[in-house]
Order: structure tokens, then C-alpha cells, then sequence
């Protein structure tokens, strides 16, 4: 470690993987509700382990790239952080926001909640993924804020990169975009419409771009390659993904009411998606292949390089399977939907929170690399929690497919219910991959506490 | 990869394209804001669907619901349900005649104890979605 603030980062990134592990818990609840429709009813219905499960997921998420600025703005900045004791604090205020939100959501039934929190003077609870009080947003951006300005003034008094301008101008358009969480009118279409500012334009927006300069990071760190070649990848990179993905938000407008236009906006843009997923896969095999050196931190390159293919698997292979609109017209809020929605968010995001860490976590632990015996460890549980992701997402896409035939593509049309019944055995198998993505994640756990051998430290 | 293609002209390409389709991106958002009004079914919107509204979040019925195909998978959209149903009267009956601890063995919805003004809130609101142009989604009554 070269600066002595980065190690803030170590904070971030244990409260991260704490978090991960409640997110996957109360995922697991909730595969198994879908079978046994009545499990934990009424203590924890199926709304309230869904919003546990994916808000824990967004925090933590949130957790990993402040977690990431941190170690790698000062390094890249070449001074230390700004002010660590703000990073420090801003850790403690955000994590305790984040489990009293999630107290909030298993101690006392939503309505309450929504009392409480004194939603009446500003409403912005009830809509997916944007289910916190208002108060905790309200904590949220102020987070955020005392974040950025930590990270942007190490930024703009030290060495500026492009990996550090790329990734505060994400960082700065994740805080933009969340602003219109506040917005909430009556009118159910300009609610829909603006409610994507934040959804889409995050995860095929402004992520990408702290996704791709966090991959840039490590990939400078572990191959040697040359920066100007790797600045050169980053910036096709993050243009593709704006040129695409803006104008791309419209696959979500087909059917909420927008112009009809949109059909043909949102189908083309979107479509082309794929592409800088894909370019980033080319990046991340390209740069390794032409390494100048051998990093003793196998497991990390794995990381990265499983990074790239999932997330063009997940967002690029996934995405572009409903994102036409003549297709979407059918998969349009199904399994489809679900599956393409997990594999999305773990290649991508998942993934590369885990790949800094993999990089970084040594290092702030006083060595280059850990021993084989960590390694191997971490390498199986990167294993376990891939392929069954890979299995949960073609198992939802098996009970997808049968639900937009039975449900809407046949002559004769089965209710909802119904089919659901109809298709419990891929909900089932999905389960049984669920139970072992969560031995992965507690093997990866593991192997933060193999003793560690001093053989590589060099 | 060198030479030809500078990291210069990647850098114009970014910020140039970025900004070019942000601002086709404001411009088609201004057009589609304002073709809403006779497409988003805002006439029906009174006291009554503004309550139904408040009643559907703080209840997060998006948690196992779709609305006009976002939300939760766990159960039946829920955009076209006055019409599956026939009537608000039946949608109402529906949500208050849940069993508060649930049904043996299937998924359940909670028993919300929505007074009358709440009940019938809710149903006008879901009548008002059920009014928007939606291109003809669903494809079917089912949802
Ligand atoms: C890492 C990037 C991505 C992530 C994390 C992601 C995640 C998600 C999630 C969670 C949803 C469901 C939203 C909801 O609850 O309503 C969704 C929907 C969707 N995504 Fe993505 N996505 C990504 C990239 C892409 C890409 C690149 C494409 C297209 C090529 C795409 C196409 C779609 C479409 C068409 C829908 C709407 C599905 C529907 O109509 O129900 N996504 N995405
Ligand atoms: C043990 C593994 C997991 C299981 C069993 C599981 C289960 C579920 C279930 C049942 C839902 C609700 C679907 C519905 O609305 O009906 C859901 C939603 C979601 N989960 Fe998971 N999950 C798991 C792991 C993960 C992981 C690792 C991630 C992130 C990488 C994730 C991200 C999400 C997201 C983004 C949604 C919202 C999806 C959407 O709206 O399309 N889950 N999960
Ligand atoms: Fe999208």
C-alpha cells in the first residue's frame, strides 16, 4: 500500500461482504416462497424479503465502489486522501442509515414505516428498488455528497488520470441520477418514465463507467501493460456505452404509456447495448495476454477476467435476448426479466466489487498476494458462485420461456397462478442453485481466514 | 491498435458522442412529456386515485406485483386487473377478504385492513392505470 489512507477501503469493503451475505440470505427465502407460497407468512412476506434482498444489494453495492475510490483514488492521485477521517465517518453515519432501514423493513410492517418516517411530507416510498424512506435517501445523498467531495478534492489536488476522472464522472452521475428518486408525481407514466433516470441510467449508464475504471485499475496493477494503452481501451469503452445506452433507456418505454416511438428508439439504441460489454472482454483477455509481468495474485486476474465475460454474458447476451421490442412485448415483466436481472448485476457489478477486493484486500493486509492455499480457496468459491448464477439465470430463463407460452403466446391462455404452479420445478432447481451460490460465498469468507504463509510475500 | 487510432480521438468521441445523445435524449424526453397528456389517461386522475396511489406504495404492492409489467414476478399483473376482474367491486372484495394468516401452502397476500375510502382509492387508482395507452400491452387478459 503506498498511502496510508487507503486503507479506509478495508472498512468499506468488510461492511460490503457482511451485507452481501444477509442480500443472499433473504434471496434464498424468497426462492424458496416461490415454492412454498406460505413459507415465514405473515412474519416476513414475500414483499418485505424482496426489498431486504435487493436493497441490501444496491448498499452494498454502494459499499464496494466507495470502498474502491477510496484505495485507488490516492494511489492513482499520488497523495493521500483528502480527509480520511470523513471516509471514516461517512462509513459509520451510512452503514447505521442502512441497517435501520433494513430494521425498519423487518420489525414493522411497511405502512407503518411509511408513518413513521413521516412519508406524507414527501413521498417517495412503495416503488421498486427506491423502497427506503425518504429520510434514508435524504442520508443517502448526503453520503454521497461528503464522498464525492472527499474523493474529488484528492482527485483535483493530485495526479489527475483518466481512470480517476472516468471514475469520478461516474460517481458524480450516480449522485445526479439518484435526485430524481425524489421525484414521485401522481400520474403513473411520468412516475415510470423518470423512476428509469435512476434504474436505467445507473446500471447501463454511470456504473459502467466506475465498472470500467475500477477494471482499468486493476488491470494496469496486475498485467504492467502500459497506461496510454489501457486509457485508450477505457475511453472506447465508456463512449460506447453512453453513445448506446442513453438513447437505450427507451426498451423501457414501450408499454408505460411513451410514444410509440420509443419502440424503434429503444430497440435499435439498446441492441447496440451489447457492444461495449463486449469490447470489454476483448480489453480485459487483450491486456492480460500482453502482460509485462506475472502478479502473484492469480486469484484477483481471475476476478477481472470472469468479470468481463459475465457481465457481456448477464447485461450484453441476456439484455439483448429481450430487449427488441417485439419480443419484449412477451417476455416484458417475466422470469425473462429475473434472470437477465441476476446474471446483469452479478457478471457486472457483483464481480467487479469482488475483483478490487480480491487486489486490494492483501495489500491493505501487508502483503502482496496470498498464499496458494487462500488462493485456490478463493478461486473455489469464485467457481461455486458462478456457475450456480449461471444456473439460476437458465433456470429462470426455462420457467420464463414456459410462463410467456402458457401465459400469453398460446391459443389458450392459462391465468398467472396457474402457471406458476405449472412451472415449480425450475422455481425448485433454481433453489437448489441458490443453496449453492451461498456455499460459495461462505467458502470466499473462508478464505479470508487461512493462515496466511509467508512463501509469496515478496 | 496504436498509431492509427489515438487515444485523442477515443477521448473526442466519448465526451463529442456523450453529449451529442444526452441532448437527443433531453429533446426526445421534452417531446414525450408533451404527448403524455393524451396518452396517460390524466383526466381520470382525482382525490380518489391520489389516495390509491399513496394506499398502493406504502403498502409496497410492487413487492410481489407488477404494474404495467415492472415490479415483483411473485403475482398477477396488476394494469389490467379491473377489466380481468369485471368490476372494482370484485378487485375490492378480493383484498379484503384475504386471511390474515395466509393460506396454507400457496403464496399469500397480507390482510392490509384498508378502511373503505382506502379500498376504494386503490380501485379507482388501478381503473386509472388501466387507462393508459399502453400500446396494446398485455397481450392478453391474463396479464
Ligand atoms: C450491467 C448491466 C445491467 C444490469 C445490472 C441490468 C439489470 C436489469 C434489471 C434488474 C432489470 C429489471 C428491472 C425491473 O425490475 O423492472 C432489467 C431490465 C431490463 N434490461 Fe437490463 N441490465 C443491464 C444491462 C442491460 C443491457 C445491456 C440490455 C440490453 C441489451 C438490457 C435489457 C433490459 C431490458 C429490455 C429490460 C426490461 C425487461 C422487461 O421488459 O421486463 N439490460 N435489467
Ligand atoms: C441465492 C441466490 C439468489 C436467490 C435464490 C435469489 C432470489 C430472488 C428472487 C426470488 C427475487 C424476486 C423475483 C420476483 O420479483 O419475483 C430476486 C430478485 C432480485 N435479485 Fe436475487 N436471488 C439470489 C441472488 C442474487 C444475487 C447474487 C443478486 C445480485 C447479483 C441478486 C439480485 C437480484 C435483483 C437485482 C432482483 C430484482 C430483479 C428484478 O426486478 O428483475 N440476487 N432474487
Ligand atoms: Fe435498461
Amino acid at each position: 500500500m503506498k498511502y496510508q489512507s487507503q486503507s479506509v477501503a478495508k472498512l468499506y469493503f468488510i461492511a460490503a461482504i457482511g451485507l452481501f451475505v444477509g442480500q443472499i440470505l433473504f434471496g434464498v427465502i424468497m426462492g424458496l416462497q416461490y415454492v412454498i407460497g406460505d413459507f415465514l407468512f405473515p412474519y416476513i412476506p414475500f414483499n418485505v424479503a424482496r426489498m431486504v434482498h435487493t436493497n441490501l444489494l444496491i448498499v452494498w453495492l454502494l459499499f464496494g465502489f466507495m470502498g474502491a475510490s477510496y484505495y485507488l483514488v490516492p494511489e492513482e492521485a499520488e497523495r493521500e486522501l483528502y480527509a480520511p477521517w470523513l471516509a471514516k465517518l461517512l462509513f459509520w453515519i451510512f452503514l447505521f442509515a442502512g441497517a435501520a432501514t433494513i430494521l425498519g423493513y423487518l420489525l414493522v410492517p411497511y405502512a407503518e414505516l411509511a408513518k413513521l418516517t413521516m412519508n406524507d411530507l414527501l413521498p417517495t416510498m412503495g416503488r421498486e428498488f427506491l423502497e427506503q424512506p425518504t429520510i434514508t435517501k435524504i442520508g443517502i445523498v448526503i453520503v454521497v455528497l461528503g464522498f464525492l467531495f472527499n474523493v474529488g478534492m484528492t482527485v483535483l489536488t493530485g495526479r489527475k488520470t483518466v481512470v480517476t476522472i472516468v471514475l469520478l464522472t461516474g460517481l458524480t452521475g450516480l449522485a445526479v441520477f439518484f435526485l430524481f428518486a425524489f421525484y414521485n408525481p401522481v400520474n403513473i407514466v411520468l412516475d415510470k418514465y423518470f423512476w428509469w433516470w435512476v434504474v436505467h441510467l445507473w446500471v447501463e449508464g454511470v456504473w459502467e463507467l466506475i465498472m470500467g475504471a475500477i477494471l482499468a485499475f486493476v488491470l494496469i496493477k496486475i498485467t504492467g501493460v502500459d497506461r496510454e494503452v489501457i486509457e485508450k481501451w477505457l475511453y472506447i469503452i465508456i463512449a460506447l456505452t453512453l453513445i448506446s445506452g442513453i438513447i437505450g433507456t427507451g426498451h423501457h418505454y414501450f408499454w408505460i404509456g411513451a410514444p410509440s416511438y420509443w419502440q424503434w428508439f429503444g430497440s435499435i439504441f439498446s441492441a447496440l447495448e451489447p457492444i461495449p460489454f463486449f469490447v470489454m472482454t476483448l480489453f480485459a483477455f487483450n491486456v492480460v495476454n500482453k502482460r509485462r509481468r506475472e502478479h502473484p495474485n492469480k486469484v484477483a486476474t481471475l476476478w477481472a477476467l470472469g468479470t468481463a465475460v459475465m457481465a457481456f454474458l448477464g447485461a450484453g447476451v441476456w439484455g439483448f435476448l429481450h430487449t427488441l421490442a417485439p419480443v419484449n412485448y412477451y417476455t416484458h415483466g417475466t422470469q425473462i426479466t429475473a434472470a437477465h436481472g441476476h446474471m446483469a448485476f452479478y457478471g457486472a457489478y457483483v464481480m467487479i466489487v469482488l475483483t478490487i477486493i480480491s487486489y486490494s484486500m492483501p495489500i491493505m493486509r501487508g502483503r502482496v498476494a496470498n498464499g496458494p492455499k487462500a488462493q485456490v480457496l478463493e478461486m473455489w468459491s469464485f467457481w461455486l458462485m458462478t456457475v450456480s448464477m449461471v444456473f439460476i439465470t437458465l433456470f429462470l430463463t426455462g420457467a420464463g420461456i414456459l410462463q410467456v407460452y402458457l401465459q400469453r403466446y398460446s391459443d389458450t391462455p392459462l391465468g398467472f397462478m396457474v402457471v406458476q404452479e405449472k412451472i415449480e420445478l425450475f422455481y425448485w432447481m433454481r433453489e437448489i442453485a441458490g443453496v449453492i451460490f451461498l456455499i460459495g460465498l461462505i467458502v470466499y469468507i473462508m478464505s479470508f481466514f487461512v493462515k496466511h504463509d509467508d512463501e509469496v510475500t515478496a | 491498435m496504436k498509431e492509427t487510432f489515438t487515444k485523442g480521438m477515443a477521448r473526442n468521441i466519448y465526451y463529442g458522442g456523450s453529449l451529442f445523445f444526452l441532448l437527443l435524449f433531453f429533446a426526445l424526453t421534452f417531446d414525450t412529456v408533451s404527448e403524455l397528456p393524451d396518452r396517460d389517461n390524466r383526466q381520470a386522475i382525482n382525490e380518489s386515485v391520489t389516495l390509491g396511489k399513496k394506499v398502493w406504495e406504502v403498502n409496497n404492492c410492487i413487492g410481489c406485483h407488477t404494474l404495467l409489467g415492472e415490479g415483483a414476478y411473485f403475482a398477477p399483473e396488476l394494469g389490467n386487473v379491473v377489466k380481468r376482474y369485471g368490476s372494482k367491486a370484485a378487485v375490492k372484495a378480493f383484498i379484503m377478504s384475504r386471511p390474515a394468516a395466509g393460506i396454507p401452502g400457496r403464496r399469500s397476500m397480507p390482510q392490509f385492513n384498508l378502511t373503505e375510502e382506502e379500498l376504494q382509492g386503490v380501485a379507482d387508482f388501478l381503473e386509472y392505470v388501466g387507462g393508459v395507452n399502453t400500446e396494446g400491452w398485455p397481450p392478453n387478459i391474463q396479464g
